[in-house]
């Protein structure tokens, strides 16, 4: 079996590393190459010299220090949310899990509408909060709470609660008994969610632009500057391997931790039954959780639906109308019906594209230990500290020169995504995986199962369950995603984010309700499929 | 950074060894979303060979039946299907589109793929970024017969290497209702009053650095108050800066969350805009007006023109040729306005009627030559962020 493994894992490895060496290294490589070394040699002076612009140091320290605020908050908030949806039933649950994950894939420039209607001039509160830091905070905050409620939330339900109740019984406080019982079971999965949390609020971008407004600028946003404005493709290269090192030392942090942290345990083969508060503290905790969430999620979404339904002089379904109706109006743009299969379309090629790719990444992380899973970890991450307009350039300058020419395939967008939504999966999966316990696995081989029987049986079926998490995250990050498909040159083949931002660059009433009626359908799409794949899963 | 330095070799090496692999493609490829596209090299099997007689530039290559023209363009690009399909009878090739982002990520991303160019024709180029794209040298001379009768102040290169197609007025806009209403407050006549007391904290402006607007409305105070003398544009724009200015990213933040008549409830009658914006919004409200609820400043207005050209490299050449030619003519031209929401250039266009009505010129547009902005444009921007925001 020892042998087998050391087969299986190369082997396992080729394909997520051919998918990112083709389609993220190897573009990424030839623009920052194109950047720093235009004449053919790198020309470190000129590249130092861009550092020592004073500029730099402010967004980078600006850049750092709103996401490791962003990120605590994050984690904060969310983990008695991941507590509560773990253990409790309650009516609406699953209905109030799925919209969770909603914001998460809104486009920006719809949250930021929602945010407006909310924190900015004509607030109901008589808050005035845009265009502040506050107001990018909350944001982030907004963005990412699902991020953390889903990793952890589903690492958490597959704990087995006995080990706590044996701790109490033993006559530990509940406090000591979370800290020594479940706390170390869990770090992993908030190791986890924390680091992609961060991930997401340093590479913020159009969070800083719309919320922010002027003041505020970010790594990222540097970037995009520098090469779809300017192109000074040499700053955006010494931003980016800048934005890129940080990652890098981040990842390498957390893969020194969860490597320390890793602790087998008994995964329950089926979620724990959540069962129904029953002391007034366990409904105190579940109800202010619950308020937290509608305060926090509920309210922006709300805002969105209340403003779909405004039209000129009360409310109505005429937005929605006009998005499906053949007039002159709409002819302008793609039908609302194209945009929605288009997005669909691309969500199942991305989550098939993605699925292989993050199983097989997720095993040999798992199973492997030292540099060799911790680099591996840290290049499925790296896309997402990666500035999206760098891929996209980088797309092009790379893509040209393959056997086919890629350039221009509508299939980058869905393999966009994909490399997107890569990390969630496998970060959905290594927890659980790493956790399996070997004995069992020892036991099946002695028993005389082959390697492959092994996996079939001991981990698939743990597995399966933290993979469709995965897969759920990946639908929906392909679903709203936006930056990445902003910068791929393609067909017109808009995606739902698309069509509401092109609606939303058009002057005027109706267009505006229009673009606010395809955000509510957008929710609507995205809110079903996630119910969907938890049906899946609770199925499997 | 050695570190990262090593990785970045370690997945060099990685990528070499993957490279020939390319596992994914082929399940990819036979999926639903893979469908929409015609692939490109299905073109030259069904047409013998339509680049063989392109000795360029005279005397023209000639137009092959059944090809396909591929054009590059910004976001914004929309024309109606019936006209689409006009020129593909006409011509006897098909059209295929590529956007890709705005209109500096599209020039930007032309300019990088010059030696091996996406498609046959660009269009959306501006007088901003002209100089740019020219200086690269994407595009090769093409004088298009639709374009004679067009004025010679829209033919920004003595070379030809452009043909202009539209143009369009950024103006400071106002909301009618909170401006001009009964009360009998009368919007200003001139950009310079909003420095004034009487409209303090009215104005939304977006930022020079990321948006287009935004730097057109910079470059029109550049003209208007000059770089030296008593009060140059820096010197109007402190007041404006000590007059609550408000700095946003992006036009569709100034004009739908902070403009007052943009819809959703911001404050400020102000904003920097488009001199079209009366007529979209009567005909974005659907027949629910006739009076548009937001007019423009007849005053600090700059003048973008767009351009379309045949890219330098293009494997059908002769289609490009057709395809800017067809946009020239009046029967594109035409169809313009409603898509785009700025004027043709052709003079022989038929504007439609509400458009017309409701979408006038600036009086006096300001203009600068795009080499004048290409070589200022990164100072200008700095010179900017440090009056107004820093």
């Amino acid at each position: 079996m020892a042998r087998a493994n050391r087969l299986a894992t190369p082997a396992l490895a080729a394909l997520p590393l051919a998918f990112l060496g083709v389609f993220f290294v190897y573009p990424v490589v030839s623009i920052l190459s194109l950047g720093l070394a235009p004449g053919g040699a790198v020309d470190v002076g000129a590249a130092l010299n861009v550092l020592s612009q004073p500029f730099v140091a402010q967004v980078a320290w600006f850049t750092l220090w709103q996401a490791v605020l962003s990120t605590v908050l994050t984690v904060a908030l969310a983990l008695p949310g991941a507590y509560v949806f773990a253990r409790f039933d309650f009516p609406g649950r699953r209905f109030i899990g799925a919209l969770a994950i909603v914001p998460f894939v809104l486009p920006t420039v719809v949250v930021a509408a929602a945010f407006l209607a909310l924190l900015g001039p004509r607030s109901p509160f008589g808050l005035r909060l845009d265009h502040s830091i506050v107001a990018i905070i909350i944001a982030n905050v907004f963005y990412n709470y699902a991020v953390v409620l889903r990793i952890v939330g589903g690492v958490w339900s597959q704990i087995d609660p006995r080990s706590e109740e044996a701790a109490r019984v033993l006559g530990a406080s509940r406090w000591r008994a979370f800290r020594t019982v479940t706390l170390p079971l869990l770090r992993p999965a908030i190791a986890s969610a924390a680091s992609i949390v961060f991930l997401f609020t340093f590479t913020s971008f159009g969070v800083i632009l719309l919320l922010g407004g002027a003041q505020f600028s970010t790594l990222e946003v540097e970037i995009y500057r520098q090469t779809a404005e300017l192109l000074n493709l040499r700053t955006a290269a010494v931003l980016s391997l800048l934005q890129m090192s940080a990652l890098v030392v981040l990842l390498f942090v957390y893969s020194r931790y969860q490597q320390r942290n890793a602790v087998q345990q008994r995964q329950l083969s089926r979620p724990m039954v959540a069962r129904a508060p029953r002391t007034a503290a366990e409904r105190a905790l579940v109800g202010a959780n619950l308020v937290l969430m509608a305060l926090l999620l509920g309210v922006p979404l709300l805002v969105l639906v209340e403003r779909s339904l405004a039209i000129p002089g009360g409310y109505g379904v005429a937005n929605f109308q006009a998005l499906f109706a053949t007039t002159q109006l709409s002819a302008l743009f793609v039908p609302p019906i194209e945009a929605i299969q288009n997005s669909l379309a691309f969500a199942v090629v991305a989550t098939l594209i993605c699925a292989p790719l993050g199983l097989a990444a997720a095993f040999v992380i798992a199973r492997g230990r030292g540099r060799l899973a911790s680099g591996f970890d840290a290049l499925l991450m790296l896309p997402l500290g990666t500035s999206a307009v760098i891929v996209g350039f980088g797309f092009l300058v790379a893509l040209g020169n393959l056997p086919i020419d890629l350039r221009v395939s509508p299939i980058l967008i869905p393999i966009a995504h994909a490399i997107v939504a890569l990390p969630f999966l496998v970060r959905a999966t290594v927890p659980v995986l790493r956790s399996v316990d070997q004995r069992l696995r020892d036991a099946a081989a002695v028993l005389g199962a082959s390697p492959t029987r092994v996996w079939r049986e001991i981990d698939m079926p743990i597995v399966s369950r933290a993979a469709l998490v995965g897969a759920g995250f990946a639908f929906a990050v392909s679903l709203g995603e936006f930056g990445a498909t902003l910068f791929i040159v393609r067909p017109d083949t808009p995606t739902m984010p698309v069509a509401i931002f092109r609606l939303l660059s058009q002057p005027g009433v109706l267009a505006f309700g229009q673009a606010m009626a395809m955000a509510a359908l957008l929710m609507f799409v995205t809110g079903a499929s996630v119910l969907a794949f938890d049906r899946l899963r609770a199925d499997a | 950074m050695k570190r990262f330095a090593y990785l970045m070799s370690m997945l060099l090496i990685a990528t070499a060894c993957a490279g020939p692999v390319n596992t994914p493609l082929p399940t990819a490829s036979s999926s639903p979303a893979a469908t929409p596209t015609e692939t490109p090299e299905a073109t030259p099997s069904l047409t013998p060979a339509p680049t063989l007689t392109a000795p360029p530039p005279t005397p023209g290559p000639t137009l092959v039946a059944g090809g396909q023209v591929t054009l590059v363009t910004h976001d914004s690009f929309a024309a109606s299907d019936p006209v689409i399909h006009d020129f593909e009878t006409q011509s006897g090739q098909t059209l295929k589109v590529l956007k890709g982002g705005d209109a500096g990520a599209m020039v930007n991303q032309a300019i990088l793929t010059k030696n091996d160019p996406l498609g046959d024709a660009l269009y959306g180029v501006d007088n901003t970024f002209l100089s740019r794209a020219l200086d690269a040298g994407i595009f090769v001379p093409y004088v298009s017969p639709a374009s004679a009768s067009v004025a010679q102040e829209f033919k920004l290169d003595p070379q030809n290497r452009v043909t202009p197609i539209d143009f369009g007025d950024v103006c400071v806009v106002y909301d009618v209702k909170a401006v001009g209403g009964s009360a009998g407050d009368q919007p200003p006549p001139t950009i310079d009053e909003l420095t004034s007391a009487t409209y303090k904290s009215t104005l939304v402006v977006e930022n020079p650095a990321t948006s287009s607007p935004g730097l057109a409305f910079m470059l029109a105070t550049i003209i208007r108050f000059g770089e030296s003398g008593d009060y140059t544009w820096l010197d109007y724009w402190r007041d404006l800066r000590a007059n609550d200015v408000l700095v946003v990213s992006d036009w569709n933040d100034a004009y739908y969350n902070e403009f007052s008549g943009g819809g959703s409830g911001g404050n400020r009658p102000f904003v920097v805009s488009y001199a079209t914006d009366p007529a979209a919004d009567v005909y974005f409200a659907g027949g629910a007006s006739t009076t548009p609820g937001v007019q423009k400043v007849d005053d600090g207005c700059f003048r973008q023109i767009e351009f379309a050209g045949v890219l330098a490299g293009a494997q059908n050449p002769a289609g490009a040729q057709a395809w800017v030619d067809y946009m020239a003519s009046p029967e594109f031209q035409s169809d313009i306005p409603f898509n785009m929401f700025v004027f043709p250039v052709n003079p022989d266009a038929r504007v439609p009627s509400l458009f017309a009505k409701y979408a006038a010129q600036a009086t006096n547009p300001l203009t600068m030559d795009p080499q004048t902005i290409s070589a200022n444009r990164d100072r200008w921007i700095q010179q900017w962020t440090d009056t107004v925001i820093h």
